[in-house]
């Protein structure tokens, strides 16, 4: 695998009038304040990141962090202020209009937080449409469509319109559609926020699914910590503009780098969060009940724990690497402090 | 000068600034008013001839040169709108020939027809279906009512020929106004150049700009159409703009995503997804479109609205009638009909019933064509017969001198009484004022509303008036659309309070103001003038009839619209019903009631024009009787004089709204 698939570099995305002068050398020169008090607002700025290949990166912020600023720059909607975004090593803004277009006819594909769905197509028009845009022959498209559709559970209603499906439906319908190509990478901006609770998760399991089968690149967009630590394999969250801290699941509730970031991971489902490694202490010999792989989970085995009064070993390559007991375990779903270094 | 006689109105005790204003300036124009002649110098009662800029002469010799030696070199300007006048002319005698003429060759008595027009009873047969296919059965019944009934009252061919204009008017008017709107998105400075004209193309009545129509492209129905065209245009750009402007901007994201060109975002995107609210832009077109073609009759469009004049001039009040009843017919089918296209479009079914309506409309449609054909070959059961007509015009003629004999004296005391007290006072009020303060108030109200820029426009949109010499027409302009809108607003906005909630009142009050907005502007007239004869009380109906609409409405809806917490917290503090509308629903509704209130004036100024028909003494007058005499100068100065009152008006109105607007946080 060679370099990140996406990458900023000093990204930063201001609004307002006479920007130039607060750019010097393709980076962004100027201090908030300074930016303030010329009322210039700064969406995004200094961020650094790279993507890697295969991964289902998540960007979480509160409204207006700059998160969808962010996966704008980075799909090449809009184009950073100051900054460079990298598509395969290539700088985004520096490919020709043309090519740009081939990029993302082939190899993009993006869902919506409203769906974004043409209201005169039908489910199978819809889906079918980036391919129309590529000039495909009808026949073949349709195919395609229809497998989309098929993959995200639609079968059978290809000839409804928008309207007359529900929400959870629309989006399915957004996600065969920006599957449809074939993309490498897939952005998905907020889709489930405009969803109910239960519909949401239902939709999280389906993403889960899909990745499972298809392994793209996924840029995640949330303003949900637990929706961005069930799908992530790592997330950035962000705060007024900036990545506070970008890391696993895991590292942002072992680690968090700011009070800010402490205040999501502090009520996060630790349980199912935390790996076996991060809670044992070190081996001392006694008897185990059992043992646990040392990358697992520890919701996956709490059970067994707790129910026995002897700690467990855990393990890895075969060899006990440390303990882990009934006292760590509450530890963890209390919140208390961890007692155990990394 | 005169302030010092309004300083002891000042208040003594302290009161909110925006009523000192107020008060200070009713109590200024009372004083001015009352003023002796000797208190002011000559000049500001009467502005001095030796003033005035002779807009009206340059207007006039400008045009003279452009169509007498203006050149392009190769070509003059007179061929130029010779050849634009040509082009337009093919689809509009296509169309003609279609529906009223047939297709001939030769010209006079050597004519030969060709090929017949549609028989009226294809195009019974062909408007049935295609209403079926866009309303369902209804509109399909409507349609053929409405129809046979042109015929039977023997207002076909002047109906067709109306409706050949009207239709490719309406053509020309939603393409080009989707297209210039299209750009208008695209290049917003493109926006701000064209959106002045917008204003004044809407604002400035029909009659100014018949006259350039008539010297560029020659008397004749392309004329008309041109000058249709010109004022049927400006809402579709308006719709236009913001229907694709409220496309999500997921939409065009989408596309930018799929790798779509600006064209294929444009057409396969944005157009589609925005149909729903374009549709409601071609509704409104033809509706104008209509409008415009019954006025425009003056100059060569022919059809319906020559009838009504015709009439209107000899005082055949039933051939009138009859005939504003068809324009009437003529206007409900097509609005019906644009509705149900604009529903439609945003609108599924299932594809079942889709397949059934299609089989019936096309066999309906085959129907018609090969009807159309057998009248090609046997023209003698093309017309409708003679026997099968009605007229009920001796009727309303008997009608309407049993009436005069019967009611002259009530008919009369009531117009005596409305003329003495209400409409002489008041028109000698506002020609008593001095214009320098007149121009000094519409400036100083600018400047509360909007600041410099406001007050610096209206303030030279009222001069304008004055220098150019017109201003006591203008003053008769104002005071008779001011006493209509007065009127107007005094019965439309209770209606509108009343029925807002009341949604089965709503539903027969909107039917009614739905039919006032969609007669044209002429058809007003007719009924009243058999009552109250020409003259300046007949006027003032009329215009409130028309611009009652407004008022109702937008009241109904800024009261209805009021958040339901509020009222809820309304009813949790104790307020009686009548305080939940004093104290909640009126003040919260008041900046859409003011919108409500800035149509109706806008509507009563297009009407107003109109009313010269029957003999006002105002701008209307002034661009009427300019083009009895193809003065093209006066008239259109008149004209702009007219558009500037209405935009006076608006940005005033407007200014106010908004500013209330965001006072509350309430802005969209």
């Amino acid at each position: 695998m060679s370099g990140p698939v996406l990458a900023c570099r000093g990204v930063a995305k201001l609004y307002g009038s006479g920007l130039a002068r607060f750019v010097k050398d393709g980076r962004l020169a100027a201090e908030p304040e300074r930016l303030a008090a010329d009322g210039v607002t700064a969406a995004v700025r200094d961020v650094d990141l790279d993507i890697v290949r295969g991964e289902t990166f998540v960007i979480m912020g509160l409204s207006g962090s700059g998160k969808s600023t962010l996966v704008r720059c980075l799909s090449g909607l809009i184009e950073p202020t100051a900054g460079e975004v990298l598509f395969e090593g290539r700088d985004l803004s520096k490919i020709g209009e043309r090519e740009l277009i081939q990029i993302r006819r082939q190899q993009m594909g993006m869902v919506f937080q409203n769906f974004a769905l043409l209201p005169h197509l039908t489910v199978l028009g819809n889906v079918a449409f980036p391919l129309g845009i590529q000039g495909r022959p009808k026949a073949e498209r349709d195919a395609r469509a229809r497998e989309m559709i098929t993959l995200v559970g639609l079968g059978g209603r290809e000839g409804r319109f928008p309207r007359e499906l529900s929400g959870g439906q629309q989006q399915r319908v957004g996600i065969a559609r920006s599957l449809a190509v074939g993309p490498d990478v897939w952005f998905l901006d907020e889709p489930f926020s405009a969803l109910d609770p239960l519909i949401r998760r239902e939709m999280q399991d389906e993403v889960l699914r899909l990745q499972g089968m298809l392994k793209k690149t996924i840029v995640f967009i949330t303003h949900d910590f637990d929706e961005a630590v069930r799908l992530a394999d790592r997330v950035a969250i962000m705060k007024d503009g900036r990545i506070e801290q970008i890391g696993t699941a895991e590292e942002l509730v072992l680690a968090p780098a700011t009070d800010y970031v402490r205040s999501f991971t502090r009520d996060a489902p630790r349980a199912k969060i935390l790996t076996a490694r991060s809670v044992m202490r070190p081996a001392d010999g006694e008897d185990y009940a059992g043992h646990v792989p040392a990358a697992t989970r520890i919701a996956a085995f709490a059970h067994d724990v707790e129910a026995s009064p002897r700690p467990f070993a855990v393990v890895e390559d075969d060899k006990v690497i440390g303990t882990i007991d009934r006292v760590a375990m509450i530890d963890v779903l209390v919140g208390r402090e961890l007692k155990a270094a990394r | 000068m005169s302030i010092a006689a309004a300083e002891p109105a000042a208040p003594a005790r302290s009161i909110d600034p925006a009523h000192v204003f107020w008060v200070l300036a009713a109590v200024v124009t009372a004083a001015v008013v009352m003023l002796p002649v000797e208190a002011l110098p000559a000049w500001a009662w009467k502005y001095p001839a030796a003033w005035q800029l002779p807009f009206a002469a340059w207007i006039s010799s400008f045009t003279k040169w452009l169509m007498d030696s203006a050149s392009f070199g190769l070509f003059t300007v007179r061929d130029l709108t010779r050849a634009i006048s040509w082009l337009l002319d093919q689809p509009l005698s296509l169309a003609r020939a279609v529906f009223a003429t047939g297709f001939v060759l030769g010209q006079g008595s050597d004519a030969v027809t060709v090929f017949p027009a549609i028989p009226w009873f294809s195009m019974v047969i062909a408007a049935t279906a295609a209403g079926y296919a866009v309303g369902g059965r209804r509109l399909a019944l409507g349609m053929a009512a409405g129809l046979l009934y042109l015929a039977v009252f023997g207002q076909w061919t002047s109906a067709m020929v109306t409706l050949a204009s009207v239709l490719v008017s309406s053509v020309l008017g939603s393409i080009g106004g989707l297209l210039i709107g299209l750009a208008c998105v695209r290049w917003r400075w493109l926006e701000r150049a064209v959106s002045p004209f917008l204003d004044i193309a809407q604002t400035m009545p029909v009659f100014a700009y018949l006259l350039p129509m008539l010297i560029l492209f020659g008397f004749g129905p392309v004329s008309a159409m041109v000058a249709t065209v010109i004022y049927a245009l400006p809402p579709m750009v308006r719709v236009t703009i913001l229907a694709i402007r409220a496309v999500p901007e997921e939409i065009e994201a989408l596309g930018r995503m799929t790798g779509c060109t600006r064209r294929q975002i444009t057409w396969k995107m944005l157009v589609p997804t925005a149909l729903p609210a374009l549709m409601v832009g071609v509704n409104q077109v033809i509706m104008l479109s209509l409008n415009v073609v019954i006025i425009a009759s003056m100059i060569g469009a022919g059809g319906l609205g020559w009838d009504v004049l015709t009439a209107l001039r000899s005082l055949n009040i039933g051939k009138g009638l009859e005939a504003g009843i068809a324009i009437t017919v003529l206007a409900i089918l097509l609005d019906r009909f644009a509705q149900a296209l604009a529903l439609r479009a945003g609108e599924v079914e299932a594809q079942a019933t889709r397949r059934r309506r299609k089989t019936i409309v096309s066999v309906a449609l085959a129907v018609a064509a090969a009807l159309w054909l057998a009248t090609a070959l046997l023209p003698a059961i093309a017309p409708y017969p003679e026997a099968w007509k009605l007229s009920t015009a001796p009727y309303w003629g008997q009608l309407v001198s049993w009436i005069n004999l019967t009611f002259f004296s009530t008919l009369e005391a009531i117009r005596t009484a409305v003329l003495l007290n209400v409409l002489v006072p008041v028109k000698r009020f506002m020609l008593a004022l001095p214009w320098p303060w007149v121009v000094f108030l519409v400036t100083a109200v600018g400047f509360r509303f909007g600041g410099w820029r406001l007050a610096l426009t209206v303030g030279l949109m009222a001069a304008f008036p004055a220098v150019v010499g017109l201003w006591p027409a203008t003053m008769i302009t104002v005071y008779l659309c001011g006493v209509a809108v007065i009127i107007a607003a005094l019965i439309g906005v209770p209606i509108g309070i009343v029925s807002a909630g009341r949604p089965r009142l709503w539903r027969a009050i909107e039917i009614v103001i739905d039919t006032l907005q969609t007669l044209p502007t002429f058809v007003y007239l007719i009924p009243i003038v058999m009552l109250f004869r020409v003259g300046d009380f007949t006027a003032l109906i009329a215009i409130v009839l028309y611009a009652v609409a407004p008022a109702i409405r937008y009241t109904a809806h800024g009261v209805s619209r009021i958040a339901p917490e509020l009222i809820e917290a309304g009813v949790m503090t104790g307020c009686t019903k009548r305080q939940i509308l004093t104290r909640i629903r009126l003040p919260l509704a008041t900046p859409e009631i003011l919108l409500g209130i800035n149509q109706t004036i806008l509507l009563a100024l297009s009407m107003l024009v109109i009313t010269a028909l029957v003999g006002t003494r105002d701008l209307g007058q002034e661009t009427y009787s300019a083009l009895a005499k193809a003065d093209v100068g006066r008239g259109v100065v008149a004209g702009i004089a007219v558009a500037f009152i209405g935009m006076i008006a608006d940005r005033l109105v407007s200014a106010a709204a908004a500013g209330m607007k965001a006072r509350r946080g309430q802005i969209q």
